[in-house]
């Protein structure tokens, strides 16, 4: 312990940090923008400067450690004036249009320049302008509102290790872009969304969809059908100011209802029925029909990635759709049929926590008769968007429960929100169709929780099980790179794209006082609340669900079977530009 | 391993009668006895000039000038200094320093005799391309002997005394900085040589390499010992392809004679240099963002600490130090510290090169001990101003440095006093500006060069320094106001204390000391549009006056259709219309025209 | 295609491969980039995407790098380079005038290429030639103490 002092008060401090770790505990908040605390330091915003007696200049206080009988100002009249300054100066480059700004009300800078009082301006002058880039089906990038904090860089590079970012030009050209400035779909962009996430400001938004849906939602010749994710439930309060691991299951239900819905399925129905046949694909592969180790496949960023970093293991991959497109398959086709509709006039709709199902909704491979199976995907965040702008009070609302053939789901189908998800709910199920025994001992704690690669093992009928879950593509190209090392080390893989599984999506409610993107507390408590939902079903495994079991009995006859091969799989290939790996660069 | 020896002895005719020719015979049977006439080459020589100590000899390496002696003294110098490289105090007559060759050369010049060359000492009289003649010089014999006789703690402890400071900029003291790096445990170390010049108006490095690369060379490999380091990396300017041919020949003949690689002069240390080039960004001058460079990625400074003599390039302690820190160390360890540190001011010590140009007589490169004036150099050494114009200001530090004015011309430079007077010793740029100068579009101009060259990263640097340069082109333009002035302070105060790196916390200094020392010049500018040296052009009038013959050369010459006069009459400007291109001036064969 | 250039292409790989024999093979990227432009004259974006292969660097670092320093060049240059010094000393001398003539003879500004793709004209910081200034440099040579007028005549003769 070491004694620093604090705007002329002495505290006693761990040695070992920096000041603006020292001065969070004590309850000092220095104003910060590029800082993320899972990131690496950039020092860059200077926002978070402060005043150390003896130096002849502020340091930031992000990157500064403490030390003995240091006296640091955090809130002097001088350090205000300069801090105030270099706000001042990011607004004079920055858009003045908050009142249509997408992040309106939402924006960290906005926020800032407010904390910081500034009320007049002093220095504008030339502004940049640049086209924004609306290529991408999912992330739009406009590098106009950019302030040049480099969060969106750091996460691809660092957590996610996609590269597809990085900073071009210098000085006052500096500008965030992906190589020779191509437009974002023809990029390795893996469209996460996670540079959304760790955003300030609207430099990268979602492709927004909702004023089409609300057009849409108004046709009365249109059949509209929604399916929400689990993950969605489990973050969508945070939108409304709450602490996150409230979920709100049926809330969402009745929401949807009011948005003008006719239909609302559930995606954990799907979910489970991914867990049939997934599991069964697995168990071929394991008695020597097919490649090991499985990797699974509902990940659309993740399938990006494996499309253009990872092609040599695509046989490896599981050929499973994820369970939105199953979802979408049956919408159009076994509900369509049921309900006695043209598929045409269905509007299939996903609520999604992920960007990357906006790019998985378009490909082409995934179309079932030469129609698109989903219509549109809508993020978590532009869903909380809809309800507070259809002026519906989600938090006072009677909840409803899902609609049938499609809605009802099993607790496994609830944790393919989290990380290990996907992975335990197959367990449940594989054990019990390879051994005809149920699986008593369900929830697998090793495979739970944040930690970047996780492995286990588990005895099915005397053989052992070797199992492996990575979240995030960084924790992702680790252990694909050991599946390339030692090939007979894994059994069963899950991936999920982003950090935590879905319910660290790119579609998330946005950074704020909350939501904390990457952040291990609020992503475990989202965790919480479903697996909360999990334990209290009577229901937890995914054979188990007798919706799911009626649909093979009255269509798809039995997983792996014809009917499932046409609408649940598809088949992943090669995609240029290849996406590279680095060797040992780390990108700074 | 033994040593190569060069014995040049005087046949001039003094010495013939001092028995010349004995002493050969002596020197040649003593060798032979130690078994050394393979390794030992002799030679005689002109008269050397010394005839009252005759017979006069010199030993290479080392150029210790032997004299006073007799042949009965041969075996003893020959046992001791070339056997076991002990030079014997009692002959040596000659008190040589390094830095005297070069006034035996070029001392009758009067540009060169009022300097003191020492980073400098070789350029001009050796071929940088031949290591023998930088070897005759006593080149390596540094490195020898700290290899041989100094152990490392001791080698910092007199570049400590020397009281020798980084020639780069900001004048760290070098022995602080090797101790720094020699702390630190860590089975990989780098020495960096960082000759990434970037100063507009600044060429002492690329002169000091091109003219004498062996120097640098053996200064790196010196540092390399002291700190435990086993490589070093000179980090030069792609845009000078003759300094890094030179610098790239320098180790290949050094590794060839064994003064680089593994086992240096069979002492058991190792150490290579590396070349590595920049690509044309200033601020890879900064030591974070040169070895970010050195990496292969963007130049883009980072936070400090950790400091680079903790963790530097690949993660490991590095020692960084300039061209010219790097031409001091030899002469040090060979004409001792104390002698060193004899020169200079109290806290600046040895000497300093400047590049001196723009509005001077003798342009270049000129070395002169701390504490002399500017005064002396711009007028002593640089001959004044030409055509008898007006001295104005004298800028150094480059772009990081200040403009000081004539009250400022008496000033001692060394690193505190130019501080105090508002500008940098910086790495040695020196421009001398006169009356035709406007002080704010000098500033002006160094602003733009730092704004071109900020890598973007911080925002003091990237946005504030762009609003700065908008200000400053408004007043240049006559469109400023009195509150732009206090902006450009404001601003510029702000950016000193809050950018990330040297490069935007100096980035104001040429404005800062430019409102400081030449404020009316910016009143002038805001407050009666006018430019007193005639260089804001959209400042100037311009006027026919009644030299106009009406030959209607300037009508037909203006762009902007302003002029306006019938054939063979006076023609008249149209103040509204002119775009104050100056075509009307230029073209007019009467001096009609009258700008102002 | 630029890469189907086989030489090039082949001395290029041959560089990668030497380079990554090295220690620390990705800080050999400055290097390796030089030598693209040495062999192409600018540094194409083709090309780019080979090294990024060859040396497992992704494309988006590669780009970066390229765009921040700026000796390289990312279009192809003309025949001739010249390049202005607007280093201190040639600024106080004048080389603003310098550049506007050569501005309005070729008709291009920094970074552009003449139509007839003979002359590329760059902004270059201290040539370190401060006892000529003004100077510019075409191609390797430098010219020094220059007016406007002998500027036009040196950029004429490279016209033959």
């Amino acid at each position: 312990m070491i004694t620093i002092h604090i705007n002329d008060k002495a505290y006693q401090v761990e040695n070992d940090q920096t000041i603006m770790q020292a001065a969070d505990k004590l309850g000092f908040h220095i104003p910060r923008l590029c800082y993320h605390p899972k990131l690496s330091i950039e020092g860059a915003c200077r926002v978070c400067i402060v005043e150390v007696v003896g130096m002849r200049n502020y340091v930031a206080s992000c990157a500064y450690p403490v030390s003995e009988g240091m006296k640091i100002y955090t809130n002097s009249e001088e350090i205000r004036r300069a801090r105030r300054d270099i706000v001042e100066l990011i607004l004079d480059n920055h858009p003045e249009d908050c009142h249509t700004c997408e992040r309106d009300g939402n924006c960290e800078l906005q926020r800032l320049a407010f904390a910081m009082g500034i009320r007049k301006r002093h220095f504008e002058g030339e502004k940049k302008h640049y086209e924004k880039d609306l290529s991408s089906t999912s992330v739009i990038r406009d590098p106009n509102k950019c302030i040049l904090c480099g969060r969106c860089v750091r996460i691809c590079s660092e957590i996610q290790k996609v590269n597809a970012l990085g900073y071009a030009h210098r000085g006052f050209k500096t500008v965030v872009m992906p190589a020779y400035n191509m437009p974002f779909k023809d990029s390795v962009c893996t469209t996460c969304g996670q540079c959304i996430n760790v955003c300030p400001t609207a430099a990268f938004v979602e492709k927004n969809f909702t004023q089409e849906l609300f057009g849409k939602l108004g046709d009365r010749s249109l059949i509209k059908v929604a399916q929400i994710a689990p993950s969605v439930r489990a973050a969508i309060g945070e939108a409304f100011a709450l602490e996150p691991g409230r979920q709100f299951e049926k809330e969402l239900v009745a929401a949807l209802r009011k948005l003008g819905f006719d239909h609302v399925f559930d995606t954990q129905f799907s979910a489970d029925l991914t867990i049939m046949e997934e599991a069964s694909e697995f168990l071929e592969r394991f008695q020597g029909r097919g490649k090991l180790p499985m990797i699974t496949s509902c990940s659309s960023a993740w399938m990006k990635c494996l499309e253009q970093f990872h092609p040599d293991l695509i046989e490896n991959v599981s050929t499973c759709k994820s369970p939105m497109s199953m979802a979408s398959a049956l919408i159009k086709s076994y509900f369509a049929d049921k309900i006695k509709a043209d598929p045409k006039k269905i509007l299939s709709v996903a609520f999604m926590c992920c960007t990357a199902k906006k790019y998985e909704a378009s490909r082409p491979e995934l179309m079932v008769e030469g129609i698109q199976s989903t219509d549109m995907v809508i993020t978590t965040r532009e869903l909380a968007w809809m309800i507070k702008s259809a002026g519906i009070d989600l938090l006072h609302i009677k909840g409803e429960e899902f609609d049938h053939p499609l809605g009802y789901s099993s607790g496994a189908g609830t944790i393919f929100g989290v990380t290990g998800g996907v992975m335990e709910a197959a367990i449940r199920t594989a054990y019990e169709l390879y051994t005809g025994e149920t699986l008593l001992d369900i929830e697998i704690q090793e495979i739970r929780g944040l930690k970047g690669v996780k492995e286990g093992k588990l005895v099915i009928d005397g053989k052992e099980i070797r199992i492996a879950v990575a979240h995030g593509l960084g924790n992702a190209n680790e252990i694909l790179n050991t599946v390339r090392k030692d090939p007979e080390r894994y059994h069963f893989v899950e991936i999920m794209g982003c950090p935590g599984g879905c319910i660290g999506g790119g579609g998330q409610p946005y950074a704020g006082s909350n939501s904390m993107p990457l952040d291990e507390e609020c992503l475990m408590k989202r965790a919480e609340a479903l697996y909360g939902l999990d334990r209290n079903k009577t229901i937890r495994r995914s054979h188990e669900n007798p919706d799911v079991q009626r649909l093979y009995k009255e269509f798809l006859g039995r997983p792996l079977g014809p009917m499932s091969h046409k609408l649940l799989h598809t088949h992943y290939k090669a995609k240029e530009p290849r996406g590279i790996i680095p060797s040992e660069l780390t990108v700074k | 391993m033994p040593k190569r020896f060069n014995i040049t002895l005087c046949d001039g005719p003094s010495c013939m009668h001092k028995n010349s020719k004995e002493i050969v015979a002596a020197i040649e049977a003593q060798l032979k006895k130690h078994e050394l006439s393979d390794h030992v080459g002799i030679n005689l020589s002109g008269c050397l000039g010394m005839c009252a100590r005759g017979p006069v000899m010199i030993i290479n390496p080392g150029y210790s000038i032997y004299g006073d002696f007799t042949e009965k003294d041969i075996p003893e110098i020959i046992e001791q200094h070339i056997k076991k490289n002990k030079p014997i105090a009692r002959f040596i007559i000659d008190e040589d320093h390094l830095y005297n060759r070069f006034f035996r050369v070029f001392g009758d010049v009067n540009f060169f005799g009022k300097q003191m060359r020492i980073a400098l000492r070789n350029c001009g009289i050796i071929d940088p391309e031949n290591i023998d003649d930088y070897i005759s010089l006593r080149g390596y014999e540094a490195l020898a002997k700290v290899l041989t006789d100094i152990a490392p703690e001791k080698v910092i402890g007199q570049i400590k005394k020397s009281g020798l400071r980084g020639r780069g900029g900001a004048g760290f003291p070098t022995g602080i900085k090797w101790e720094l790096t020699a702390r630190e445990k860590s089975d990989e170390k780098f020495v960096i040589c960082n000759a990434d010049e970037g100063d507009p108006g600044a060429f002492m490095d690329r002169s000091a390499i091109e003219g004498d690369p062996h120097t640098i060379v053996e200064g790196m490999a010196i540092a390399g010992y002291a700190i435990g380091a086993q490589k070093g990396i000179v980090y030069i300017r792609a845009e000078y392809p003759l300094a890094v041919k030179r610098i790239k020949k320098a180790i290949a003949d050094a590794r060839k004679e064994g003064f680089l690689g593994q086992n240096i002069l069979g002492t058991g240390f190792s150490f290579d240099i590396e070349v590595r080039l920049g690509a044309g960004a200033f601020v890879c001058g900064e030591e974070t963002a040169l070895m970010l460079s050195i990496e292969g990625h963007r130049g883009m400074p980072r936070p400090r600490p950790p400091f680079p003599s903790v963790s530097g390039l690949f993660g490991r302690p590095t020692l960084i130090n300039n061209v010219e820190t790097l031409a001091n160390i030899p002469v040090i360890i060979l004409d001792g510290a104390q002698w060193f540190s004899s020169l200079g001011t109290e806290k600046s010590k040895g000497t300093k090169v400047f590049a001196l140009a723009g509005k001077i007589k003798n342009t270049g490169l000129v070395e002169v001990p701390m504490g002399t004036t500017l005064r002396q150099i711009i007028y002593n050494i640089g001959g004044g101003i030409p055509g008898d114009k007006q001295f104005k200001a004298v800028q150094t530090g480059g772009p990081s440095g200040g403009c000081l004015s004539e009250e400022y011309l008496d000033t001692k430079i060394d690193y505190e006093s130019l501080a105090a007077a508002g500008s940098i010793m910086g790495s040695g740029g020196m421009i001398v500006i006169d009356e035709d100068s406007c002080m704010v579009n000098i500033a002006k101009f160094f602003l733009e060069f730092t704004q071109n060259e900020s890598c973007g990263k911080c925002t003091p640097c990237r946005e504030g320094t762009k609003r700065m340069l908008e200000i400053l082109t408004r007043i240049t333009e006559g469109k400023g106001s009195q509150e732009d002035i206090d902006k450009l302070l404001r601003l510029g105060n702000m950016i000193k204390k809050a950018s990330l790196c040297g490069l935007g916390q100096s980035a104001p200094n040429p404005v800062l000391s430019t409102i400081k020392n030449f404020r009316a010049e910016y009143e002038e500018h805001v407050r009666d549009k006018r430019c007193r040296a005639g260089v804001c052009r959209h400042l100037l009038v311009y006027e026919i006056t009644d030299k106009c013959v009406g030959c209607s050369a300037c009508k037909k010459a203006c762009p902007a259709e302003a002029i306006s006069g019938a054939l063979k009459q006076k023609h008249l400007i149209d103040v509204n219309k002119c775009v104050k291109c100056g075509a009307c001036f230029k073209i007019c064969k009467f001096g009609a025209i009258k700008k102002s | 295609m630029i890469v189907s250039d086989d030489r090039k292409i082949s001395e290029l790989k041959n560089f990668m491969r030497e380079a990554k024999s090295k220690e620390h093979p990705d800080s050999q990227l400055i290097s390796i980039l030089h030598k693209t432009q040495e062999l192409y004259g600018y540094l194409d974006q083709e090309v780019m995407s080979e090294i990024a292969k060859e040396m497992s660097i992704p494309t988006a670092h590669i780009w970066g790098v390229a765009t921040f320093y700026h000796y390289f060049n990312l279009k192809p240059t003309g025949k001739h380079v010249i390049s202005v010094c607007l280093g201190t000393a040639c600024y106080v001398k004048g080389a603003e005038e310098i550049l506007n003539s050569i501005r309005q003879e070729l008709k291009i500004d920094f970074g552009q290429t003449s139509e007839d793709k003979l002359f590329t004209l760059q902004e270059a910081r201290c040539l370190g030639a401060c006892g000529l200034a003004p100077v510019i440099m075409i191609d390797d040579k430098i010219y020094g103490s220059l007016t406007p007028k002998k500027a036009l005549e040196i950029i004429k003769s490279y016209r033959k």
